[in-house]
């Protein structure tokens, strides 16, 4: 094998060149002496100091101080509509996968410590409903939320109208399409068999269509952009829609990876959905909102692209932590964890970014529903990545692999960090496209409380349980049989919180359709254009 | 438009990096494994009973991969055998794995359990045979006949779980399952065994 590790050792030594290069090329290219100034681009001229959330309960919008600033202001609700079609194609759709994969999550968790639950139909047996919980919420949830949050941003950051919109539209329906052949063929038993990727690889082309076809717009936008400076923002959205297609192609290559070697590059690419793909999504959309919201520009722009381009080069090599112990050269599980502990660097940089701006502004945490789930999101990330830093170490690892605890450290990414940011960004962004109001602002916050308290009860009880767990079962003088006992509790606790979850859910969904009906009460203008009174922020 | 390409490709290239290291490379390096002599390739009936394990998610509750006695002590004194090396999957497409063990590895079952007659109860309902076990049943890999045919795999269930009157007989997919199940036996000597390599361990970058 010696030659092998050479060649490991030379292909990352040419890695870390590169990512050198990269950053070498970044600062020559000004892109850090630009500093804070990249870092106001979000604002339109004047508007610093002022916040900007249409979900609040009385917010006073920055409509400009002269009428310079009064046309920029304009100039972006007119971007905004722009991209109107897009994104209420893409969000909408999310909105009815978060539904399905809720109760597709609910019925998993029931069936798991209920096991005669539905189990006479083979179409409802746990090992189908759970692929398509997390199929329904990986790539419909949380992939199309996404997505359509991306064609959100980036007219606003490229300062211009969504070019080619209607591509994006019809790469919507393609998902969707994709969605439902691929959830119909884990029912019917066509699941292709390995976890993350259960899709058959015939309907997986259907997304990489579908995904292309969002780059047009964001190719044609970002071709008439009005800005000099690329936000960070742009960075990740832009990085995250090119590293999404290569991934699920390269995975779904039919049969070119048998055996073990079929597994590190299911985990390679498992992982890669996660860091490569709704990660910088997620960051991205609190490095935009978190200042919007607060008026004020994130605290350091240069650590914002040290943070981008350590994501980059770490994320993508820390897949094989999921295979510590298995049948695989050791080498390769090294390396993986070396990665893992080394995203802490970024971890800390976006920490550092995130929270600093935060710094003197908890207080608006109280009345902005936007700022409370994208900030909680944000803190969630810090959280559930030092875990999963801490989780990859081989004595940890020993210990939490095969259990309950990784499901929880799963939910705090997916759910208390993602989801929540998403939440977030969609309390945001549907006022500016219907110009309609929120109709019923408490249900925004039963929303909160139900999801916050299910997440807290899912996670707490799912960690506790599955480290006990763990212990237990390197220790064979317990009896298989008594560790399940001794997790049944927890898993009931789970129903418990993703049954709230999933009532938050309901809440949120009943909210967003009132909002598309225009329901409640009508503003008498947009929602930017109410009567402007100079909003005075700390 | 310049810079953002820039950060595109730069984005692509150190992906494809990446793909190198974790997948060309370990391709590379496993498809060169030996094979053990031992490992037999799967019969038609066990592949089919493979692909009746893949379609029921068994994989999501239920590991293949006993690990190191020196690392994790639990699996091989709980009886799930030797540590796996790559070669034991020759035959596996696609793996599985797995990654929970919501229920115990069953990388050795045939060893373990290796009545068919066992394996289908056990199927028809874990709790026949295990009290307390919260694996689902699974009655849709069973038929419910008054008076079974000839050539009809008849199961036992015992009372109460059995049906009030007639048999329960096995249908193809049940067999075929529970004969992969008895596939899964992999105590013969592995050659590439104990396979401590030279570790690669400083931290770069
Ligand atoms: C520095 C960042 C992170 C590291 C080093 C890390 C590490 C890990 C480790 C070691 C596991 C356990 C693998 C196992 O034992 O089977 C894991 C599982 C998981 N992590 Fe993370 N994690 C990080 C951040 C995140 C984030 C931000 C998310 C969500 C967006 C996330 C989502 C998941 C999921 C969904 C799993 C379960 C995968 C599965 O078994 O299907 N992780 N992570
Ligand atoms: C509505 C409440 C929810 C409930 C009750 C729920 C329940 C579950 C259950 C029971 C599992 C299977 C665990 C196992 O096999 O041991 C699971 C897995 C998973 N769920 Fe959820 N879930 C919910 C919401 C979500 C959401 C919204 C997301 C993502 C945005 C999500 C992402 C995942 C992931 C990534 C896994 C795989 C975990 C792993 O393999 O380790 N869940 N969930």
């Amino acid at each position: 094998m010696t030659p092998t590790i050479a060649v490991l050792l030379i292909i990352t030594f040419v890695l870390s060149t590169v990512g050198l290069l990269l950053l070498i090329w970044s600062i020559a290219n000004n892109q850090f002496s630009h500093g804070q100034a990249a870092a106001r681009t979000i604002f339109s001229p004047g508007e610093e100091g002022h916040s900007e959330d249409p979900a609040r309960p009385s917010d006073l919008p920055f409509t400009g101080d002269n009428s310079e600033q009064a046309a920029a202001i304009e100039a972006r609700w007119a971007a905004d509509q722009s991209s109107r079609t897009a994104i209420l194609t893409w969000l909408s759709s999310s909105v009815f996968w978060l539904l399905l994969g809720s109760f597709f999550g609910l019925a998993s968790s029931i069936k798991m410590h209920f096991p005669e639950f539905l189990a006479a139909s083979e179409f409802l047996t746990f090992g189908r409903v759970r692929p398509v919980h997390l199929n329904a919420v990986t790539y419909g949830w949380a992939s199309m939320a996404g997505i359509g949050v991306a064609l959100f941003l980036i007219p606003r950051l490229f300062k211009t109208s969504l070019a080619g919109g209607k591509y994006a539209v019809l790469g919507g329906f393609i998902w969707n399409i994709g969605l439902v052949l691929g959830l119909s063929a884990i029912t019917l038993g066509l699941s292709d068999g390995e976890e993350w990727l259960e899709f058959p690889w015939q309907v997986d082309l259907l997304f990489v269509v579908g995904g292309a076809l969002c780059a047009i717009p964001l190719l044609l936008t970002a071709a008439n952009r009005q800005v000099e400076h690329l936000y960070v923002t742009s960075w990740y959205l832009m990085a995250a829609l090119v590293w999404f297609p290569i991934l699920f192609l390269i995975a779904n290559l039919p049969f070119a990876f048998p055996g073990a070697s079929g597994a590190t590059v299911n985990w390679w690419f498992a992982h890669n959905v996660l860091g490569l793909w709704v990660t910088p999504i997620g960051i991205g959309i609190a490095y935009y909102m978190i200042p919007k919201i607060l008026g004020r520009p994130i605290i350091s722009y240069q650590l914002s692209l040290i943070g981008f381009w350590s994501l980059a080069l770490f994320y993508s090599q820390v897949g094989i932590h999921h295979l510590i112990g298995g049948p695989i050269p050791t080498w390769l599980v090294t390396l993986s964890i070396v990665h893992s502990v080394m995203m802490s660097i970024p971890v800390i940089t976006v920490a550092i970014n995130h929270h600093g701006t935060m710094m003197g502004n908890f207080g608006r945490l109280k009345d902005s529903p936007t700022l409370r789930f994208v900030w909680i999101g944000a803190l969630m990330y810090t959280v559930s990545s030092l875990q999963g830093s801490m989780e990859a170490l081989r004595s940890i690892n020993v210990i939490t692999h095969f259990t309950h605890y990784t499901v929880a450290h799963a939910h705090l990414g997916m759910y208390a960090f993602l989801s929540f940011i998403l939440f977030g960004a969609v309390y945001f962004i549907m006022p500016r496209l219907t110009n309609w109001e929120w109709p019923w602002r408490r249900l925004i916050s039963l929303h909160f409380w139900l999801v916050s308290a299910g997440i807290l009860i899912y996670v707490v009880s799912l960690t506790v349980a599955g480290w006990k767990q763990g212990v237990a079962l390197l220790n064979a003088a317990m009896p298989f049989l008594d560790i399940v006992k001794m997790t049944l509790p927890a898993l009931q606790a789970r129903t418990l919180g993703g049954a709230l979850m999933t009532l938050g859910h309901l809440v949120f969904a009943f909210h967003f359709i009132a909002m598309l009906m225009r329901h409640g009460a009508a503003t008498e203008q947009p929602t930017l254009f109410r009567p402007a009174i100079k909003e005075t922020t700390q | 438009m310049k810079r953002a390409l820039a950060i595109m490709v730069g984005a692509a290239l150190i992906l494809l990096l990446a793909t190198l290291t974790l997948v060309v490379m370990p391709y590379l390096q496993m498809s060169a494994e030996q094979v053990p002599p031992d490992l037999k390739p799967y019969t038609e009936q066990q592949q089919r009973g493979r692909q009746v394990y893949i379609a029921n998610g068994c994989v999501y509750c239920h590991s293949q991969q006993p690990r190191d006695p020196s690392f994790a002590p639990g699996d091989k004194a709980r009886g799930w055998g030797r540590p796996s090396v790559p070669g034991d999957y020759a035959y596996d497409k696609p793996h599985l794995l797995g990654t929970m063990r919501t229920g115990p590895d069953l990388f050795n079952i045939g060893a373990r359990q290796p009545s068919i007659d066992w394996q289908l109860m056990h199927l028809y309902n874990p709790r026949a045979i295990i009290k307390g076990s919260i694996m689902p049943s699974y009655p849709f890999l069973f038929r419910h006949v008054e008076e079974p045919a000839e050539g009809d795999k008849v199961v036992n269930i015992p009372p109460p779980y059995g049906p009030e009157s007639g048999k329960i007989v096995a249908t193809d997919d049940a067999l075929a399952l529970a004969e992969y199940m008895l596939a899964l036996d992999h105590t013969y000597p592995a050659p590439t065994l104990p396979k401590r390599q030279p570790k690669s361990d400083q931290p770069k970058e």
